[in-house]
């Protein structure tokens, strides 16, 4: 009895139902990511894209879905059955775990009660999400290995150590946003971007952001970084070996990481769930709260937007491109950034 | 019970579990795999003593670098149960031996450790291990042996790169 007294049962409510609610939101929206990607590439190529499945093609995603759990589940005979299993699992809870430090918006007021629309405002906020971005790589590694094909275990052994060349970069160029604002906490990142006179990071940090976006996209192993996919070189890239709903779970993680990347650039740069030119001490908080959430959500579908647009317009880099790219040129920029910040800063404190 | 004692008696059984599993698997993957497991248990115990940026630290350098280069090595020289050399029953017994041995020394230890006896661990309130009282200490009371390590690193990479280096 002691026990369950303890525990402040109404938190835990409120938080497990704003996860249930996170969650599952960022699912659907993943889901019509996958249909949005087909639609923006039908533009860019002049052609009317997906528009049999309901008006306008809109219940595509769930056509696609239902055509994926649908197919035969096939195992290889020869893979290692538990990582086989285990690989999307983990690319797929990787996707999802970063979004527990993002802030939707800042908090509304329901039943008395003032609600934080953020799952857990932690003081190291930023390096949550780096750890999280760390585990993805084992999705793709232990699903290369498992799946006992040569092509699969060296797209993975090539995923991998992309994603780890560009995690340093992008680290780099965060450490500069970070010298600016002071703290880890998202947060606390946010609201100082939306105090009466300040600009965005972006308006400080140009370089900072133009480094990161290109790391993100690296990190979500999208066009031109899709070295692990590689279609005409390695047949599929790590999930080649997949098929049914296990296949399913890494594109769909590549679509999440794809949105959870996206808020992480709107709260650094682009100053999260502020509306530009508005003052939203002014409004209700409620009304704030709600127009908030629509602000990030409008600037994380800008974002997903960009990415598809870059990936439809530029082709794959060769291999050694992207490892000169990474390690000859943006980490250096990025340790120019960071210098010329910190100098700037001191200058500044006099 | 309290939570706090339900997470640490949970953790703990995860670490020691996890940690038997890494010298039990026949399979080197699967050893890799638990060893990342006791990591996420050691960094459940720094979140408990609020030492959050260590907990994250211990994430981000162990389980999400180091981890990944031994599975790099693992599955690149393609090892697996029935290409390992298997051991005589008598070295086995002398490792288990020699282990237990130490084992025993370390234990001891720490149980008679003047800086470990009469003292309990700081739950939820101590707050040295927060980034920005971390931060602080690190720069002004230990500059020296900071910037020094920092050496020491520049140095490891400079001979990394050159051992790397064709011809």
């Amino acid at each position: 009895m002691n026990l369950l007294l303890a525990i402040d049962w109404a938190l835990l409510i409120e938080k497990l139902i704003l996860i249930a609610i996170i969650v599952f939101a960022s699912l659907g929206i993943a889901l019509y990511t996958t249909f949005a990607e087909r639609k923006v590439a039908a533009v860019l190529q002049d052609r009317p894209g997906p528009n049999r499945a309901g008006p306008f093609g809109l219940f595509q995603p769930f056509a696609d879905g239902l055509k994926l759990i649908m197919k035969e589940e096939i195992i290889p005979n020869t893979a290692n059955k538990s990582l086989f299993i285990l690989g999307p699992g983990l690319a797929m809870t990787a996707a999802l775990m970063s979004c527990a430090v993002i802030p939707w918006s800042s908090h509304i007021e329901l039943f008395d009660r003032s609600i934080d629309l953020q799952i857990a405002d932690i003081n190291i906020g930023i390096l949550y999400v780096f750890g999280v971005v760390s585990m993805g790589v084992y999705g793709i590694m232990i699903g290369g290995w498992a799946s006992n094909n040569k092509f699969s275990l060296m797209a993975a052994l090539r995923g991998a150590s992309q994603a780890i060349s560009y995690e340093l970069a992008m680290g780099l160029a965060l450490i500069a946003v970070l010298m600016i604002s002071g703290s880890l906490s998202l947060k606390t990142i946010v609201e100082q971007q939306m105090g009466p006179g300040q600009l965005w990071n972006v308006a400080y940090q140009p370089l900072g952001f133009l480094i990161f976006f290109i790391c993100a996209m690296a990190e979500c192993n999208r066009t031109p970084f899709d070295l692990p996919e590689a279609e005409n070189e390695l047949n599929f890239g790590y999930h080649q070996e997949y098929s049914s709903m296990k296949l399913g779970f890494y594109l769909f993680s590549e679509y999440i990481n794809m949105i959870m990347s996206s808020a992480i650039m709107a709260c650094l740069f682009f100053g999260g769930y502020d509306i530009p030119f508005l003052n939203e001490s002014t409004l209700a908080p409620n009304v704030a709260a709600i127009l908030g959430v629509l602000a990030l959500l409008t600037k994380i579908a800008i974002f997903i937007f960009v990415f598809m647009w870059i990936r439809w317009t530029i082709p794959r880099f060769r291999y050694d491109q992207l490892m000169n790219l990474g390690w000859k040129t943006l980490i250096p920029l990025a340790l120019v950034n960071m210098l010329a910040t910190g100098a700037v800063i001191l200058w500044h404190q006099g | 019970m309290s939570t706090t004692e339900i997470l640490f008696f949970f953790l703990s059984a995860l670490a020691i579990f996890s940690a038997i599993m890494v010298l039990v698997s026949k399979n080197p993957v699967h050893s890799v795999l638990w060893l990342i497991a006791v990591f996420f248990a050691i960094s459940g115990h720094y979140i408990l003593l609020n030492a959050q940026f260590l907990a994250i630290v211990n994430l981000i350098v162990y389980a999400g670098a180091i981890m990944v280069l031994f599975l790099f090595v693992i599955m690149l020289m393609n090892l697996n149960a029935e290409t390992e050399p298997q051991k005589h029953v008598w070295m086995k017994l002398a490792g288990a031996v020699s282990g237990g041995c130490f084992l025993m020394v370390l234990v001891s230890l720490v149980r008679q450790a003047t800086d470990m006896q009469h003292k309990t661990a700081l739950m939820k309130d101590g707050n040295i291990g927060l980034i920005k009282n971390l931060g602080k200490a690190l720069f002004s009371d230990y500059v020296v042996p900071f910037e020094i390590s920092s050496v020491l690193f520049l140095s490891a990479m400079v001979g990394a790169v050159v051992i790397g280096k064709k011809e």
